[in-house]
């Protein structure tokens, strides 16, 4: 009996934050008008209520980008972005889905089946116009208030605008300042949601902190930000993203995330990143322009990434650690798949400018199709960072005569006490393991996908456990129609 | 020949004053490569930091300098054979053609007598000699374009070598080419090339060697075309000993042929600013090489080893080994390319760099990259940057070994993986004896 009546109370709750922050109810009927433009960013400013430093801030980024060139190093092809075409603000586009499962694609159903996601979060994921989400709802509770206990704040961008504007304030942009490259800086003009965390001094976090279960952001911007700042101290694991396919109509998606880790803080991200890649000729599918990049303030801090990329029709993102701190520790785990004609150009950067810093980097890249796959890494050793320490592995494994597989890291070192290794390797997948899998009556399809999964096992295991297993079903179908 | 705005040469005036008496300006195929040369050169200009295969290399020196073309200052001290170092054991049989800033000396050549099938002589003579000879070969294996450098050898080479080796002919005593700089109290520019063809089953080995004789700087623009046709194999040792002031570009293209072997090494010790580079296509089936390198700096010198191996053709095989050792404010760069192309199966690429860094202040920059386009290969490459290993050091000086002693030691046998593979012995000798002179325990 509690328990319904905690959920009612739950769902009116939550209906009047939507309400108060005007997320979904207020501005339904309202967008911003096409383009970009000073007056588009003043629109989005003022329909959150924003005070007028985040406004100048948001026009000096915008400014700022109009004098800045299209990046164009990245090993990836695409026809110019038109920003005039398209809609920088409009409401979540959850009346717009369709009306039940089956009006869904087929195609995606059986991909949720295969990854066994249960039918509500099916209904969630597809985009199915549902009033509330019982089961989320009821968890999101629960989390809330286990997170209220210890102090932990974990909100909406948007939302910690208003609440903790200080917070906001001293951090936005301190990672990732607005004139840091092209798609971050639009991200600074126009981002509209994202998520905020903020753990203080010694808090370990008690639990997995995810988008998934925040209510509000059931449907994930075009322009996310996200900002995470761990206190002295704390420790606060952070998943991103999830492992269905996304139904999402945006073409651009230039996110940001900023990570800030105290003296003694440790924050750990992991990424599931399973966009729309588009179709087998290459039509469609999203351009995931992302910066990520995360600060080992204090002293023993450490940030760790681990991702998994199987979405997207271009993937350009490089998840980077600057070591300030010292003896602080940064990680990189990487999965990229590329399959059909997708594109990825993904890696990391590891600045090593306290004492007795350590980073540590491996990249798996699996391509297959006629798509590309190219690892690019920095690795940075300055004067002062004495005893500083790096490896970095990066495996390439190539499906198919088509496809293509790059490395390119860069190493740099000014320090003479530094170590820095790297190694990396390309090759196929042996003739020999198909073929003991084959002997024992294993599909050819199920073998390829046995194979990969050793391959990047080391990747696999640094996943938190919900994500973990979901992700090994994902490497598989994604590899789907690559042999044979 | 000076611009306006800063002290550097302006190379497409001296092109303009000088293309009517560079050798073969009656020549249309020449003087079109030339054309295309100058041509390539204007639209990139000097290479900046801005453009990705200049990430880490400033040719900032070559800017503040006006340099005269060699011909134009007065004729280089006459230096005496004493004065001539050379990496080959002294002997009967010493063939060495030595280049005084880029031009042939025939007083300090001795060519000898050359085995049948065997020609060897200064490019500026193949040039008036046997034009036809030179034409599908000259500017056809180093393509100039998107090289500005190579461009620019290309629009003003003078003179250089030309060794041809002929079917299945062997020439088992190694030849040198030296090349000379530092003799003028000006600033000169010099754009040496060499052109070496081996045909089938053929065998030469191959020995440049840059000294300078002083401290004034110039600028030596080196450019050496290599083909090595089926079957035959080609041993080709650099050493590059330019003056302290100096700034040394040179670049090697090879071309290899069905089963054909490149095995290469360079050393490099001198010059302020230097870059290497090598570019080698597999051209042919079952064709392998060997680009190995060492580079020993101090002072504020910069050295750039910069390599592409491209794998064209299947059963192609490299082996890439780069050891660097960095003294002082010096700084080492390495950017190693290998590149499989689609059809290019059970291609075999490994590539190592490693750098010793024994000052606070020096610095490496490695950028190790594999591009691969076809699945059924087996690439790999190893990038490390340390300081001597404490372990080792404290292991030597445990049984008795003073600390320079120790660590002269561990430099000399961590450059052996890159050595080793030049197997000449006396050749072996000479680099290992180099690079003990450099240590000071010579």
């Amino acid at each position: 009996m509690a328990a319904t009546v905690e959920t009612a109370q739950t769902v009116k709750e939550v209906a009047e934050r939507k309400y108060k922050y005007g997320f979904v109810t207020e501005i339904e009927s309202e967008t911003a008008p096409k383009g970009l433009g000073e007056e588009v960013i003043g629109f989005i400013s003022a329909k959150k209520g924003e005070p007028d430093w985040l406004l100048e801030w948001r026009l000096k980024a915008y400014r700022h980008w109009l004098t800045m060139p299209e990046p164009l190093w990245a090993n990836v092809t695409f026809d110019a972005l038109d920003y005039q075409d398209a809609y920088y603000y409009s409401a979540p586009k959850t009346a717009e889905g369709p009306k039940s499962l089956e009006e869904v694609d087929p195609e995606l159903l059986r991909t949720y089946e295969k990854l066994g996601i249960p039918l509500r979060e099916q209904e969630m994921l597809a985009g199915v116009a549902v009033d509330a989400v019982f089961d989320s709802v009821s968890v999101a509770t629960t989390f809330k208030k286990k997170l209220h206990e210890v102090g932990v704040i974990f909100c909406s961008i948007s939302e910690a605008v208003q609440t903790h504007p200080e917070l906001v304030r001293e951090y936005l942009g301190s990672v990732v300042p607005y004139a840091d490259n092209k798609h971050a800086t639009l991200n600074s003009a126009v981002f509209t949601d994202g998520s905020f965390v903020y753990v203080p001094k010694g808090v370990r976090c008690p639990m997995e902190l995810s988008t998934y279960f925040r209510i509000n952001a059931a449907n994930t911007g075009q322009f996310e930000r996200t900002l995470i700042i761990a206190d002295e101290g704390s420790y606060v694991s952070y998943l991103e993203g999830c492992t269905a396919p996304m139904r999402d109509e945006h073409q651009l998606h230039a996110a940001v995330v900023e990570l800030v880790a105290l003296k003694d803080a440790e924050i750990k991200y992991s990424t599931v990143q399973n966009w729309y890649p588009g179709d087998e000729e290459g039509r469609g599918g999203i351009f995931n322009f992302v910066t990520k990049r995360g600060a080992c303030r204090g002293d023993n801090s450490k940030i760790s990434w681990t991702q998994v990329e199987t979405g997207s029709a271009i993937t350009w993102k490089y998840p980077s650690c600057i070591l300030q701190g010292d003896n602080s520790v940064g990680e990189f785990y990487s999965i990229a798949i590329t399959n059909n004609m997708q594109q990825a150009d993904t890696g990391t950067k590891m600045i090593h400018l306290g004492k007795n810093t350590r980073s540590r980097i491996i990249a798996k890249g699996i391509s297959a199709g006629r798509s590309n796959s190219t690892y690019r890494g920095l690795v940075k050793v300055s004067p002062k960072a004495h005893g500083a320490r790096n490896h970095t592995q990066c495996d390439s494994l190539l499906i198919g005569e088509r496809c293509g597989a790059h490395t390119v890291p860069y190493i740099e070192s000014k320090n003479r006490s530094a170590r820095v290794e790297h190694e990396a390797t390309t090759s196929k997948i042996s003739e020999d393991q198909l073929f003991y899998c084959r002997q024992r009556g294993i599909g050819e399809e199920e073998a390829v996908a046995l194979v990969v999964n050793g391959f990047c096992r080391e990747v696999l295991q640094q996943l938190p456990m919900e994500f973990a297993v979901e992700a090994q079903k994902l490497v598989g179908i994604s590899l789907e129609g690559s042999v044979g | 020949m000076l611009n306006g705005n800063s002290g550097a040469t302006d190379f497409e005036a001296v092109f303009t004053d000088r293309r009517a008496s560079l050798p073969g300006a009656d020549l249309a195929w020449l003087s079109e490569l030339r054309e295309s040369g100058i041509n390539q050169f204007r639209r990139h200009g000097l290479p900046t930091p801005r453009t990705e295969a200049w990430k880490y290399t400033n040719l900032r020196p070559l800017q503040k300098v006006a340099f005269a073309p060699s011909h134009e200052v007065s004729a280089p001290t006459v230096v005496g054979l004493d004065r001539v170092p050379s990496l080959l054991p002294s002997g009967e049989h010493v063939r060495r053609l030595v280049l005084t800033e880029g031009r042939f000396n025939p007083e300090l050549s001795s060519i000898g007598d050359l085995p049948p099938g065997v020609s060897l002589e200064p490019l500026a003579q193949a040039i008036r000699r046997d034009p036809g000879g030179l034409q599908s070969y000259l500017g056809r294996i180093a393509h100039p374009v998107g090289q500005p450098m190579l461009a620019l050898n290309t629009a003003l080479m003078e003179d250089g070598v030309v060794l041809r080796v002929g079917r299945g002919a062997v020439l088992s005593e190694p030849v040198e080419v030296l090349h000379l700089g530092g003799l003028s109290d000006h600033a000169v520019a010099y754009h040496p090339r060499l052109l070496v063809l081996l045909e089938a089953d053929s065998r030469a080995v191959l020995v440049e060697h840059f000294v300078g004789l002083s401290e004034q700087a110039y600028f030596a623009n080196a450019a050496t075309e290599i083909r090595v046709a089926e079957g035959a194999r080609l041993d080709h040792i650099k050493v590059q000993a330019e003056g302290t002031a100096a700034t040394h570009l040179a670049s090697c293209h090879v071309w290899l042929d069905r089963q054909a072997t490149f095995i290469g090494f360079s050393l490099s010790l001198g010059a302020q600013l230097s870059r290497n580079e090598v570019h080698v296509r597999l051209e042919g089936e079952g064709a392998r090489c060997r680009v190995n390198g060492a580079y020993l700096m101090r002072g504020k010198q910069h050295c750039d080893n910069t390599t592409l191996i491209e794998h064209l053709k299947p059963e192609t095989s490299c082996r890439e080994v780069f050891k660097g050792v960095l003294d002082d404010q010096s700084r080492g760069v390495f950017q190693g390319r290998i590149m499989v192309h689609r059809g290019a199966d059970k291609t075999d690429g490994h590539q190592l760099s490693k750098a010793l860094l024994l000052s606070d202040r020096a610095e490496i920059d490695a950028k190790p990259e594999l591009e691969i386009y076809a699945d059924d290969v087996k690439c790999s490459h190893g990038a490390t940057a340390g300081d001597i290993d404490e372990q080792a050091l404290f292991y030597l000086r445990a049984r008795g070994i003073p600390e320079a002693r120790a660590r002269s030691l561990l430099i000399q046998a961590f450059l052996d993986e890159a050595l080793d593979e030049v197997g000449i012995p006396a050749l072996h000798e000479a680099l290992l004896s180099r690079v003990a002179a450099w240590l000071g325990t010579g």
